[in-house]
């Protein structure tokens, strides 16, 4: 990552003596790096988020009770508890257990390590979240479109994969796409178990420079700038899944013109 | 105008009936809304279904394929018999889930409200069950697709989705989508119930032209004209009960039933 120093430099060199520009010059490879931390913890919570809560909904939306009661306390609980507690439970409680300490790889490489840690915690609290939006759009595909695979033949699991949750991820696309925004902002909990990320530099910047008010904001508009990024791609999937939704708006009138159909006229009385 | 086909038993007798169904019923609680139906579609058969409404004839024609769970009763498919048994509520489920599957991949069936898939085009929408359930490979099944949807008069729509679409044209898809699976029997629920009165024509054009290529189907209808036109029996519901069942000329110029004739009065 020399890049951002060579560009720290340059910038310096342009800002000289103006604060606070010369400060954000100096102090932005470390913000840079925080930002692409926060980054990679909301993509990757985000899709581990999504593939855990697929097989967590279908188990939801089953009627034997058996199989929809574990789904149900999970999303409960991580629905219930404040994220804060979460990342805690998992940073701090889980290495009182000794059995976990001497685990070996697991505890040396993942959960003595603050990043893992909140990968892992972000990913299941926002599973219950998407979790329950999968649920509600499940149970909402139209019968009738369920009927017609059935009536083709179509086995339950195909029915499931070619049309119940294409048709799910469709409806809940633009409420997926909110709760890594969501997931974004709840990242900066991230610093409270030691994690640089955005808001974890952004705090260790102030601490040597004593600007709280001029790097917050900095670190208030490269939020936002994360923000817009996730939401312009949201956009795009949302074009690319759910093309039906914009074709609808072509004009009706344009099409019904090839009602007149030759075969047709021919066959009707 | 072709005449209505003949009834297909001069052509046809070495053949097994295409569909057989023997001793239908359907209870819901206590009501019991089919009554032991019968009824044996030969090869190239047309049925029309009538009855008014709550007479069953829906309920009837989604049991067939278990969309709906009968009581009791048998279902043959030429000469395969549908192996039920009764579960928990006392409905029947198929004994082998694959045998089920099969038997609706040979039984067309189109809805009232076409249920196309609205994230597909119309091309995936009629490939996506040769592709799944018969095995066949994608670029096949397009093809077949393809020739499907200019058959009923939608060539030019291929990359269309369902919703752009008149709900004549939506239920034309429909039937393409069903045709696609080569079904060796088509059922249709109500097909033009849910039109505008200028559409009812399009799509009654496609199921003549259907009937005329000797395809056995059952259709449950409103239209008495079409029915008259094309149907080689016709039978009549009441109460869950066949109160009628006879070749169109008799049906609608002299039936026996005198429900079945204040029906008609009503109707025609």
């Amino acid at each position: 990552m020399d890049w951002m120093y060579h560009l720290s430099d340059w910038l310096q060199l342009l800002t000289a003596g103006h604060e606070p520009w010369d400060s954000y010059a100096r102090y932005l490879p470390q913000l840079l790096e925080g930002a692409w931390v926060t980054l990679k913890l909301v993509v990757l919570s985000g899709i581990a988020g999504i593939l855990l809560a697929i097989p967590l909904a279908l188990l939801r939306v089953s009627k034997n009770p058996w199989l929809w009661v574990l789904p149900y306390c999970y999303i409960f609980f991580f629905r219930g508890t404040p994220l804060l507690v979460q990342i805690f439970l998992v940073y701090y409680g889980l290495s009182q257990f000794e059995s976990i300490r001497n685990s070996g790889w697991l505890w040396d490489q993942v959960l003595s390590q603050p990043y893992w840690c909140a990968i892992i915690t972000f990913s299941l609290h926002t599973a219950a979240y998407i979790a329950e939006l999968f649920r509600g759009a499940i149970q909402s595909v139209p019968r009738g479109e369920v009927e017609a695979a059935m009536a083709l033949g179509l086995s339950k699991a195909k029915q499931y994969r070619k049309i119940i949750l294409p048709r799910a991820f469709g409806m809940i696309l633009p409420a997926y796409g909110n709760e890594v925004i969501l997931m974004l902002k709840g990242s900066a909990l991230a610093s409270t178990i030691t994690l640089l990320d955005l808001m974890g530099a952004t705090r260790n910047v102030i601490s040597r420079t004593y600007m709280n008010l001029e790097f917050f904001l900095l670190a208030g508009v490269m939020y936002l700038v994360i923000a817009a990024v996730i939401i312009g791609l949201f956009r795009l999937l949302e074009n690319f899944f759910n093309a039906h939704q914009r074709a609808t708006h072509l004009p009706v009138k344009q099409l019904d013109a090839q009602l007149q159909d030759e075969h047709l006229r021919d066959n009707a009385r | 105008m072709n005449p209505a086909p003949e009834p297909a038993s001069t052509t046809s007798d070495s053949v097994r009936p295409a569909l057989e169904v023997s001793n239908l019923h359907k209870r819901y609680g206590d009501h019991e809304v089919l009554k032991g139906i019968s009824l044996t579609a030969r090869k190239g058969d047309v049925i029309s279904i009538l009855g008014s409404s709550g007479s069953g004839k829906s309920t009837f024609l989604r049991c067939l394929n278990l969309l709906e769970k009968p009581s009791q009763g048998e279902i043959r498919l030429c000469g395969e018999s549908l192996q039920l048994k009764a579960n928990r509520d006392g409905e029947l489920d198929a004994v082998k889930s694959r045998q089920l599957e099969a038997f609706r991949a040979r039984m067309g069936f189109v809805f009232q409200n076409f249920n196309l898939w609205p994230h597909l085009n119309l091309l995936d929408n009629l490939a996506l069950a040769p592709v799944q359930v018969l095995g066949k490979s994608r670029a096949e099944a397009r093809e077949r697709a393809a020739a499907l949807l200019k058959k009923v008069g939608l060539a030019d729509k291929e990359k269309a989705y369902p919703l752009q679409l008149s709900g004549g044209q939506q239920q034309r898809v429909a039937i393409a989508r069903t045709l696609a699976m080569e079904p060796e029997v088509l059922l249709f629920d109500e097909p033009t119930s849910a039109l505008d009165p200028e559409l009812v024509n399009e799509v009654l054009g496609v199921m003549r032209a259907l009937a005329e290529e000797g395809r056995t189907m059952l259709i449950v209808t409103h239209e008495m004209r079409f029915a008259r036109d094309v149907s080689s029996q016709v039978m009549f519901l009441h109460q869950g009960q066949v109160e009628e069942l006879s070749p169109p000329e008799q049906f609608f110029t002299n039936p026996v039933s005198t429900r079945c004739r204040e029906f008609l009065s009503s109707h025609l």
